[in-house]
């Protein structure tokens, strides 16, 4: 990784999505000397339901310029399986260069509404659970099962908002203490309002360089070392809710191993995510978590787990640690996790 | 291609496609397909190391990121999934990242698969949301597509019936392939020049169905293919293509998007005369006069003679030394999200020598071919009897 650049705000009233991310896109390029003729590869992600409109995502290839015609694919998931697409025809030896983007601008609807619309569409969907509600389902067995405490999260959320502040792209920076936090009444029992995302409207490009081209472009390009994805069982009524398999696996395919982990970027909407992934990537206490504030202090859907892959990137190419893990999920109480291990030379 | 991971066709399975398959959930349609595939392949789910799926709009269904719902169905619990979605070429880009897994070394056996159950929702309806700042024609794909077809009529000076042939072309071969959604035996070239026009110059009869239906693949790598006991075809190029809907100067009867894609998997397969050298053609014809339009396009036809090909009979199985959309095409199946993934399955079928009926006889080299969009996203394949 060489380059990233991105954007969340709370809401962006007054552009599209393609008037925003034409910024992000060129800009990203032009940081490191680069135009649309010099990648060989791009791959977007982001979501109709979202936007509100089918082939939305064909509005804003305009944005990437792609006259001449461009090598260009999409998926309808997180930007970091754009970047996994991207990373595999890398792997092919076809292409040196990738770029990669995603956004979405949620602001437009009730986001924990719309996700219902992910869930089994014959005999869950119809009773519109909402994303709240799935996530509290996992959080009251954590906290009955003694796996984790009201305080614990209370202390994630705290930690988060901490962090947050120094984070230009946050979009939650009130700080707050774990007393005050335990005092805020639940909004969707056991889950309190901090321990829920901060919604925004936004997005993030990348760029992926291979070998030589890498160290032409950035003088310590973060790079990947492993990279996989896995999917848990979408029923909610197969799966531990209280454990990750799917995080697991994909950790123990990248590579995560027992190694030293500086920090950790995860793709943890809510307190009780957070909590979760840690676990089942094996992260220990030496390992910081979110210091980027994460998704609790800014959730842009779909670009967020792009984010945490490029807020990773970006530390370790300041030289902020030599090892990190940078995860991204999808899904009713993250049923799909995509794991990332990142070194520097 | 000298450095990259070999990939190859074993498994093709393919639903039967209706305009609503009731009889199904969406679960049970892909797992038609994928078992097919799977049967064909003579692989297990355990096999499996991971899954592609491809799909247009989620209005369609009204599923928000269906392969959450399907991971289960295609056999996905522990394994990586994922969704691409890049409009009408979605099926063959589908088939491209798939391909990608194998060529690129990070997975040994991959399933693809792609679906549309448009009987779910109204494909009408979700193409016609109203946008922001951006006039709605609400006239579907048929009213964006007449004018540039017109176009091409103007330009070329072709006559005005070609169309039909086209689509009673497509149609005859449809009758030879059972999984086909539109059969009609009784259908006649006055039926097709009578039936009403929609989008002048483009008749009822001349439009692609909606259809129902799943198609998938099973691909594997070079070990894979050559332990293979039964047919296989090896892939021998793949490009993905895509320019802008809108800008000056934008040649859209063959857009620069399609001719760049074309001459990206030609120079991967080796070929110098697509004419003489492509045995089979499965490309992605939605509204009849596509297909000399594409001839053109692809370097199958000069510039202005596409048309001559059809109606000298060129593409017509019977009799024709290019026979184009032996399977009945899009014109006779229409499941969006799989359309381009159909073709690029009918192609490995051919060389395969596995297309029943609608076999060509001894094709060694297929094509296959989608697009989407504005006619502004491609993605092609050239799949070979031999390894390349």
């Amino acid at each position: 990784m060489v380059a990233s650049m991105q954007r969340q705000e709370a809401s962006i009233d007054d552009e599209s999505e393609v008037e925003f991310m034409v910024p992000l896109i060129h800009g990203v390029k032009a940081s490191i000397g680069l135009s649309q003729a010099d990648i060989g590869f791009t791959c977007s992600g982001s979501s109709d339901f979202i936007a509100g409109q089918a082939f939305s995502f064909v509005m804003t290839i305009d944005g990437a310029n792609p006259v001449p015609p461009i090598s260009e694919s999409h998926v309808e998931m997180d930007g970091a399986w754009a970047l996994y697409e991207a990373w595999v025809k890398l792997q092919t030896g076809d292409i040196d260069t990738a770029l990669v983007y995603s956004y979405s601008k949620s602001s437009g609807g009730s986001l924990r509404d719309v996700l219902a619309t992910q869930m089994d569409p014959y005999y869950v969907a119809p009773l519109w659970p909402d994303a709240f509600a799935i996530e509290a389902l996992a959080a009251r067995q954590l906290i009955e099962g003694g796996m984790v405490s009201l305080v614990e999260l209370a202390e994630i959320a705290s930690r988060s908002r901490e962090y947050a502040a120094a984070n230009p792209n946050a979009v939650q920076t009130a700080q707050r203490s774990v007393a005050e936090i335990m005092a805020e009444a639940p909004v969707m029992d056991p889950l309190r309002p901090s321990d829920l995302p901060t919604s925004a409207d936004g997005g993030c490009a990348l760029i992926l360089a291979s070998g030589e081209r890498a160290h032409e472009l950035c003088e310590r390009p973060a790079w990947i070392r492993g990279i996989d994805h896995r999917s848990d069982a979408h029923t909610l009524g197969v799966r531990d809710l209280t454990t990750s398999m799917s995080a697991s696996l994909a950790a123990h395919k990248a590579g995560v191993g027992d190694d030293k982990v500086d920090f950790a970027e995860l793709y943890a909407p809510f307190t009780t995510s957070q909590h979760l992934l840690t676990q089942a990537l094996g992260l220990s206490g030496n390992t910081i978590i979110n210091p980027s504030g994460g998704a609790l202090c800014a959730h842009t859907m779909m670009a967020s787990g792009l984010i945490r892959i490029g807020e990773a990137a970006q530390r370790i190419s300041v030289g902020d640690g030599d090892r990190a893990v940078a995860h991204a999920g999808s899904g009713p109480n993250l049923q799909q996790n995509l794991v990332c291990v990142l070194e520097g030379d | 291609m000298a450095n990259k991971e070999r990939a190859a066709v074993i498994g093709v399975g393919q639903t039967k496609y209706a305009s609503n398959r009731g009889d199904v959930s969406l679960a049970g349609l892909v797992r038609e397909a994928a078992y097919r595939a799977l049967e064909m392949a003579g692989k297990t789910w355990a096999e499996i190391d991971a899954v592609v799926i491809g799909k247009a709009p989620d209005f369609f269904e009204g599923i928000m990121m269906p392969e959450l719902y399907l991971a289960e169905a295609l056999g996905c619990v522990g394994k990586p999934i994922m969704r691409v979605h890049t409009a009408g070429s979605v099926g063959g880009s589908t088939a491209i990242v798939a391909s990608s897994l194998v060529h690129g070394g990070v997975h040994d056996t991959v399933l693809t698969l792609g679906f549309e159950k448009q009987s779910e929702s109204n494909a009408m309806w979700a193409l016609s949301l109203p946008s922001p700042f951006t006039t709605s024609i609400n006239a579907g794909a048929g009213g964006y597509f007449s004018p540039i077809i017109r176009r091409y009529i103007e330009h070329t000076g072709a006559p005005d019936l070609i169309g039909c042939m086209v689509a009673l072309k497509d149609r005859q071969h449809a009758l030879r392939n059972p999984y086909a959604h539109y059969r009609d035996p009784e259908l006649t070239f006055e039926k097709i020049v009578e039936s009403p026009m929609l989008w002048d110059p483009i008749r009822f009869s001349e439009t692609c169905p909606s259809s129902d239906g799943a198609c998938a693949m099973v691909l594997t790598n070079e070990a894979g293919g050559d332990a293979h006991d039964g047919p296989v075809a090896w892939v021998h190029g793949t490009a993905m293509r895509t320019e802008a809907n809108n800008y000056g100067g934008r040649n859209v009867v063959s857009p620069q998007a399609s001719e760049d894609c074309a001459a990206a998997v030609y120079s991967q397969a080796g070929i110098t005369n697509p004419r003489v050298e492509i045995d089979a053609v499965e490309m992605y014809v939605p509204f009849s006069w596509y297909e000399p339009m594409w001839l053109e396009s692809l370097g199958f036809a000069d510039e202005g003679e596409g048309w001559r090909m059809v109606e000298q009979g060129t593409t017509h199985i019977d009799g024709g030394d290019l026979p184009v959309n032996c399977s009945g095409g899009v014109l006779s199946s229409n499941p969006i999200g799989a359309s381009g993934m159909i073709r690029f399955a009918e192609a490995a079928l051919q060389v395969m020598g596995e297309a029943g009926d609608h076999q060509v006889d001894g094709a060694r080299k297929a094509f296959g071919h989608a697009y989407g969009g504005g006619a502004q996203y491609f993605a092609m394949w050239i799949v070979g009897a031999a390894k390349p």
